[in-house]
C-alpha cells in the first residue's frame, strides 16, 4: 500500500500516516436479536468495489473521518468528516 | 597494463591508491572501480558461479550481471564493476572454498551435473528422513552467495526521507538528460536519478548519482536507493529513461572467462583504458564497428561473425581451466582469448511494467516493448523500444557442452528442456521451477533469452508466451536501507532517571520503560504493608473529558453508571466492545459537573483515546477529549503511613473523614499542584497523585526525603503485582484476554443493564441470559508450589481452565493466583488441580480477596 489519502483537515498524505479502521457498519438501534447482533459485531460485507470506511489520522492530526475507496484499485473517491446527525 | 590515455578515460593517472584483494595489495588509479583495477592487475577470474562453481570473469561491466560480485569491507555481494576503488578497502572473493583460481567446490561442475539437475532439491535428499539435518547443514552452507557476519554490529546509519518532485527522471543517459533539461527549462522542479554509469555533469536541476530507483509502486511512489538514504519520491511526472540492456547469446561455453558483451568490452577500453583481450572473435550484428574499437585497443581480431536470422547455426566456445581458448562457428575454429558478443538490446522496461504499462512482444524488432503507459508516467529514449539496431539471434546455438540461459542461477539449456519435459510449460511456472530470472541480475540478461529459448523449444510464438511479472526491487538494495534507521521507540517517565540512579531493574510495558523492582520486591511489598511505599505510575493513560455531554458520553462508553457520581468522587470502570469483551480498565473521577478525569492502563492510553474519539465521531456528543498522558506524571503513595506522609506535605485535611476512600481532591502536595485520588489498587491506604510532568523528579525526591523517617521504599511492578494479587485485583490483558467479558470476570456489579444503551450492552444481555461459560476466581495452593502463568487447570484428568497470575505472597505465607475455571467450580473452597512442572498440585478456589477481605485497610 502506498497510495495517498486526502485528510479532510491536512490534505493529501501518505497512507502510512493513517490507520484503517474497517468498513462503516450500521449499529443496531435497539435490542437486536442475537442474529442481528452477531451480524453487526462479526460480519463484514468485504466488497470488491467501492466501500465506505473509517480512517484515523494517527500520525497526523488525530482526526476520524470516512472515505469511499475502491477496494480493487485503492482509488480513493472521497474523504469527509462524519455528519454525526446522520444516523449510522 | 594500461593503454595510452583514451578520450573518455575516467581514471586520474596522477593519483594512485591501493586496496587489498584476498589479502594482496592491488594498485589502482583514482576513478577506477574495483573491477577495473583488478583487471588492470591481470586478474581475469572474478567469481565462482552459484551452483557449479565455474570460474566467471567480467561480462557486462555495467552492474547487470552476477560475475563480479565480491565482498567489500565485510559487505557481501557488491558489484565490483560499479564499486569505486577506495584506498585500503578489503576486498574478498565470495562463494569459493579455497581460492578463486582453485575452488574446491568446482568439483560440482565436473561430476555433479547429472546428479544436480534443475529442481534437484525438491526430489533428492528426502530419504532417510533422519538424515535431513545432515543434508540441511550441507545445503545451507553450499547455498547462497556471500556470507554475512552474524555477529556484525550496525556500522552506519540508514535513513528514509520523503521527497517530492514535479518531474522525476530515472536514467541519466542522453534521453533522460534531454527530458530533464527540457522540464527544467520550462521551470519545473526536476530530480534526475542515475546509477552512476552516465556522466552527468553540472546541471540546472538536482542530480542523485549514484542512486537507483528500486521500483514504481502504487500511487506513483518511487523509492530511490542513494546509498545510506532511501528517498521515497512522489512526483507529478515520472520519466523513465532506463535505456536498454545488451543481451547475451546462448551457445555452449557462453559463460567462459573471456566471453564479454560488447558494451563491457567497450567500457573497459573507453573508461579504464584497458585492453579486454589479446585476440578476439566478434559475434554480433554490426560486428565490424566493435572490431574497430577493439583494434584501437590493440586487440588482434581473429574473426568477425555477423549474427542474423539464418547464420550461424552452431557456436561452441571451448576453454582451458574455465578460460576461453577458442571458438568454433559452424565448424570454423578460431583461437582467441576474448569473445565479444551481442544478442541485441532489450528495453529495460521493468519500472514501466511495475507502474502499470502493458508489455508486448514486437515481432519486427524481436524484443518486448512497453505499451499503454499509465497517467503521469512517461518513457523516454531507447526504453520505448523504438530505436536501435534490430537483431534476431537464434534462441540457442547448438553444440556440445553447457549452454547457460541464466548465469546467476546456473540454469542451462538442458535444465529448461527438462523443465518443459516435466510439464512446466508456462513461462511463470518454468521461472519458479528453474529459478531463471530470479538471481542477482533479476532477468536483465536472461529474461529475453529464456523466453526466446522457451518459444524455440515449444514451437510457440514469443507473443503467445508472454513475459513474467516484473517486480520490485529493480536494483539490488541492502536490507539495512529498507529497515531504515534503528528505531526502538521507548517512552520514559519524567522520573525515569531517579529509578536508574536507584539501580532499578527496568522492563518493557508496551513502549514504556517501567521499574520491575529496585532489587528486592519482597522488601518492597513489606514496606507497603507495614509502612509506606511509592510507585511511579506516570505511564497510566490520562484523559480529560469535558463538555455538557461528558457524563452522558461516558455512560454510553462504560457499563457503569456515572450520572450519580458526585463531584469529587472516583469510580472504577471497565471498557468493553459491542462484542461484550473487555478492552481496558481504569478510574473515572468527576472533577466538576461537566469535567471527568479518566485513567486507562499503561498500554491502553492511545487505544482508549482513539476509541473515545471514534465513538464521538459517530455520536457527535458535545464533549471534548484531551489526552494528558504525557503532560502529567503520577505516583501512588500507599501503605498504613501514607496519610502521615502526604499529610505532612499538604494543607489538605487528610483525615479519614475529610478525605475518604474514592475521593478526588485538588491539592498542593509539597508545593506541587496535584489531583489526589484515594484509590487502592495495591490494597493499602493510598493516594494517587497526578501532577504536571515537569515536577516529576521534584515531587518524587520530596516524598522519599520526607518519608525516610517513616520507612518509605520505592516499589516497582513486581511488588505491585504481588500486592494487587493479594486483593484479587485484575490486570486487563494479564488476567483477561480478547474473549473475556465483565460478567464472567466477576464484575457484574458494575454492569448496569437497565441503562438505555452502552457499548456492549446487548452482548452482555445475551451473555447474562446464557450464563457464564467460565469464571475468573482466586486460588491458593495447598503445598506452596507456584504454578506458571498460563498453567493448566485440570478437572477429571482433562484441561478445564488456565492460570493467569500466580505469585508467592509473603504476607499470607501462601502461593496464590487467579485462574479461569468452569462456572461450577467458582465456589468458595472448591478443589481444583493445577499442573505445576508436570505434576498435578491441589489448590482451592477463593472468591474473596486473600488480604484484608473486608477492605478495612484500604478504606482506613
Amino acid at each position: 500500500m502506498s497510495f495517498l489519502l486526502q485528510c479532510p483537515r491536512c490534505g493529501p498524505r501518505d497512507v502510512n500516516e493513517f490507520v484503517y479502521a474497517g468498513e462503516v457498519s450500521l449499529r443496531p438501534k435497539r435490542s437486536p436479536t442475537l442474529e442481528e447482533l452477531t451480524a453487526y459485531v462479526y460480519l463484514r460485507r468485504n466488497v470488491a468495489g467501492i466501500q465506505r470506511e473509517w480512517w484515523f489520522h494517527r500520525f497526523g492530526c488525530e482526526l476520524w473521518f470516512q472515505a469511499e475507496r475502491d477496494t480493487r484499485t485503492n482509488e480513493v473517491l472521497t474523504t469527509e468528516l462524519v455528519d454525526s446527525n446522520r444516523q449510522l | 597494463m594500461r593503454l595510452p590515455p583514451q578520450p573518455q578515460e575516467r581514471v586520474n593517472r596522477e593519483r594512485s591508491l591501493a586496496f587489498l584483494f584476498e589479502g594482496e595489495p592491488v594498485q589502482a588509479f583514482e576513478g577506477d572501480t574495483i573491477a577495473s583495477a583488478l583487471f588492470a592487475s591481470g586478474r581475469r577470474i572474478f567469481s565462482r558461479s552459484f551452483k557449479y562453481h565455474r570460474p566467471r570473469g567480467l561480462l557486462c561491466c555495467s552492474g547487470h550481471c552476477p560475475n563480479c560480485l565480491v565482498e567489500v569491507d565485510g559487505v557481501p555481494t557488491v558489484r565490483a564493476c560499479m564499486e569505486p576503488a577506495r584506498q585500503g578497502a578489503q576486498v574478498k572473493a565470495q562463494n569459493v572454498l579455497g581460492s578463486l583460481d582453485r575452488d574446491l567446490m568446482s568439483v560440482v561442475d565436473k561430476i555433479g551435473g547429472p546428479f544436480l539437475p534443475v529442481g534437484f532439491y525438491y526430489r533428492t535428499m528426502m530419504r532417510p528422513r533422519r538424515a535431513w539435518p545432515l543434508y540441511e547443514r550441507f545445503l545451507r552452507s553450499a547455498a547462497g552467495l556471500g556470507r554475512i557476519d552474524k555477529h556484525g554490529k550496525r556500522t552506519h546509519r540508514f535513513d528514509t526521507e520523503h521527497r517530492r518532485a514535479e518531474v522525476l527522471v530515472i536514467g541519466g543517459g542522453s534521453s533522460g538528460l534531454a527530458a530533464a533539461h527540457e522540464a527544467a527549462d520550462a521551470g519545473r522542479q526536476v530530480v534526475l536519478v542515475d546509477d552512476g554509469l552516465a556522466e552527468v555533469g553540472p546541471a540546472p536541476f538536482e542530480v542523485l548519482s549514484p542512486a537507483r530507483a528500486i521500483g514504481i509502486y502504487e500511487g506513483g511512489l518511487v523509492p530511490v536507493d542513494a546509498g545510506n538514504v532511501l528517498y521515497r519520491f512522489r512526483a507529478e511526472r515520472i520519466v523513465v529513461a532506463t535505456g536498454t540492456i545488451e543481451q547475451p547469446l546462448l551457445f555452449p561455453g557462453n559463460d567462459l572467462v573471456g566471453v564479454m558483451l560488447s558494451g563491457g568490452a567497450r567500457r573497459l577500453i573507453d573508461r579504464w583504458s584497458l585492453r579486454p583481450g589479446e585476440r578476439a572473435v566478434v559475434l554480433a550484428a554490426g560486428g565490424e564497428a566493435i572490431a574497430v574499437d577493439l583494434r584501437r585497443a590493440g586487440t588482434e581480431i581473429g574473426r568477425v561473425f555477423e549474427i542474423g536470422d539464418q547464420a550461424p547455426k552452431e557456436i561452441v566456445a571451448r576453454g582451458r581451466k574455465g578460460r576461453l581458448s577458442s571458438v568454433a562457428v559452424d565448424g570454423e575454429k578460431v583461437e582467441c582469448d576474448l569473445l565479444v558478443m551481442s544478442g541485441g538490446r532489450q528495453p529495460a522496461y521493468s519500472l514501466l511494467a511495475q507502474a502499470g504499462a502493458r508489455i508486448e512482444y514486437d515481432p519486427a524488432r524481436g524484443i518486448f516493448v512497453p505499451r499503454a503507459l499509465p497517467a503521469g508516467v512517461e518513457a523516454a529514449g531507447s526504453v520505448t523500444g523504438e530505436r536501435g539496431p534490430v537483431v534476431h539471434p537464434a534462441p540457442a546455438y547448438s553444440g556440445k557442452g553447457k549452454c547457460f540461459v541464466c548465469i546467476c542461477e546456473d540454469v542451462t539449456r538442458k535444465d529448461v528442456q527438462r523443465a518443459l519435459a516435466e510439464g512446466f510449460d508456462s513461462i511463470e511456472l518454468a521461472k519458479r521451477y528453474t529459478a531463471v530470472t530470479m538471481g542477482p541480475c533479476q532477468g536483465r540478461l536472461c529474461h529475453l533469452p529464456s523466453i526466446r529459448l522457451f518459444a524455440g523449444e515449444t514451437g510457440r510464438g514469443l507473443g503467445a508466451l508472454g513475459t513474467t511479472t516484473a517486480r520490485p526491487p529493480w536494483a539490488p538494495v541492502s536490507l539495512g536501507l529498507l529497515a531504515g534507521r534503528g528505531h526502538e521507540p521507548a517512552r520514559r517517565t519524567s522520573i525515569h532517571h531517579r529509578h536508574e540512579e536507584l539501580g532499578a531493574r527496568m522492563m518493557w510495558t508496551g513502549d514504556w520503560r517501567r521499574v520491575h523492582s529496585y532489587g528486592d520486591p519482597a522488601a518492597e511489598v513489606r514496606a507497603v504493608h507495614e509502612a509506606v511505599g511509592v510507585i511511579d505510575v506516570s505511564t497510566l493513560g490520562k484523559l480529560l473529558v469535558r463538555g455538557p455531554d461528558a457524563v452522558a458520553f461516558l455512560e454510553r462508553l462504560y457499563p457503569n453508571r456515572f450520572a450519580d457520581l458526585r463531584v469529587g468522587r472516583v469510580r472504577y470502570g471497565v471498557l468493553g466492545t459491542d462484542a461484550g469483551r473487555i478492552m481496558d480498565d481504569g478510574t473515572i473521577g468527576r472533577l466538576a459537573e461537566e469535567e471527568l478525569y479518566v485513567t486507562t492502563t499503561s498500554t491502553g492510553a492511545e487505544v482508549v483515546f482513539e476509541w473515545f474519539q471514534w465513538w464521538n465521531a459517530v455520536w457527535g456528543f458535545d464533549v471534548e477529549v484531551a489526552n494528558l498522558t504525557g503532560a502529567l506524571a503520577a505516583v501512588n503513595v500507599a501503605g498504613p503511613r501514607a496519610r502521615e506522609l502526604v499529610g505532612q506535605l499538604t494543607s489538605l485535611d487528610c483525615s479519614a473523614e475529610a478525605f475518604k476512600y474514592l475521593d478526588a481532591k485538588r491539592a498542593q502536595v509539597g508545593g506541587v499542584p496535584c489531583l489526589a485520588l484515594r484509590i487502592g489498587f495495591v490494597g493499602e491506604l493510598g493516594y494517587e497523585l497526578h501532577f504536571p510532568s515537569s515536577y516529576g523528579e521534584y515531587l518524587w525526591d520530596t516524598l522519599l526525603e520526607r518519608g525516610a523517617d517513616l520507612g518509605i521504599r520505592p516499589f516497582g511492578l513486581e511488588a505491585q503485582r504481588i500486592l494487587r494479587l493479594e486483593k484479587q485485583h485484575i490486570i486487563v490483558g494479564q488476567d483477561t484476554d480478547s474473549e473475556s467479558n465483565t460478567l464472567d470476570a466477576n464484575m457484574a456489579w458494575m454492569v448496569k443493564l437497565d441503562k438505555d444503551d452502552f457499548v456492549g450492552k446487548w452482548a452482555l444481555e445475551h451473555m447474562h441470559e446464557r450464563g457464564a461459560r467460565e469464571r475468573l476466581v482466586g486460588f491458593e495452593m495447598e503445598n506452596g508450589a507456584v504454578p506458571a502463568e498460563g498453567g493448566q487447570i485440570v478437572v477429571d484428568g482433562r484441561p478445564a481452565g488456565r492460570v493467569t497470575s500466580a505469585r508467592h505472597s509473603e504476607a499470607l505465607g501462601k502461593a496464590i493466583g487467579l485462574a479461569w475455571v468452569p462456572p461450577e467450580l467458582a465456589e468458595e473452597g472448591a478443589r481444583i488441580q493445577i499442573r505445576v512442572d508436570g505434576r498435578l498440585e491441589q489448590a482451592s478456589v477463593r472468591l474473596r480477596p486473600f488480604y484484608d477481605p473486608e477492605g478495612e485497610r484500604v478504606r482506613s
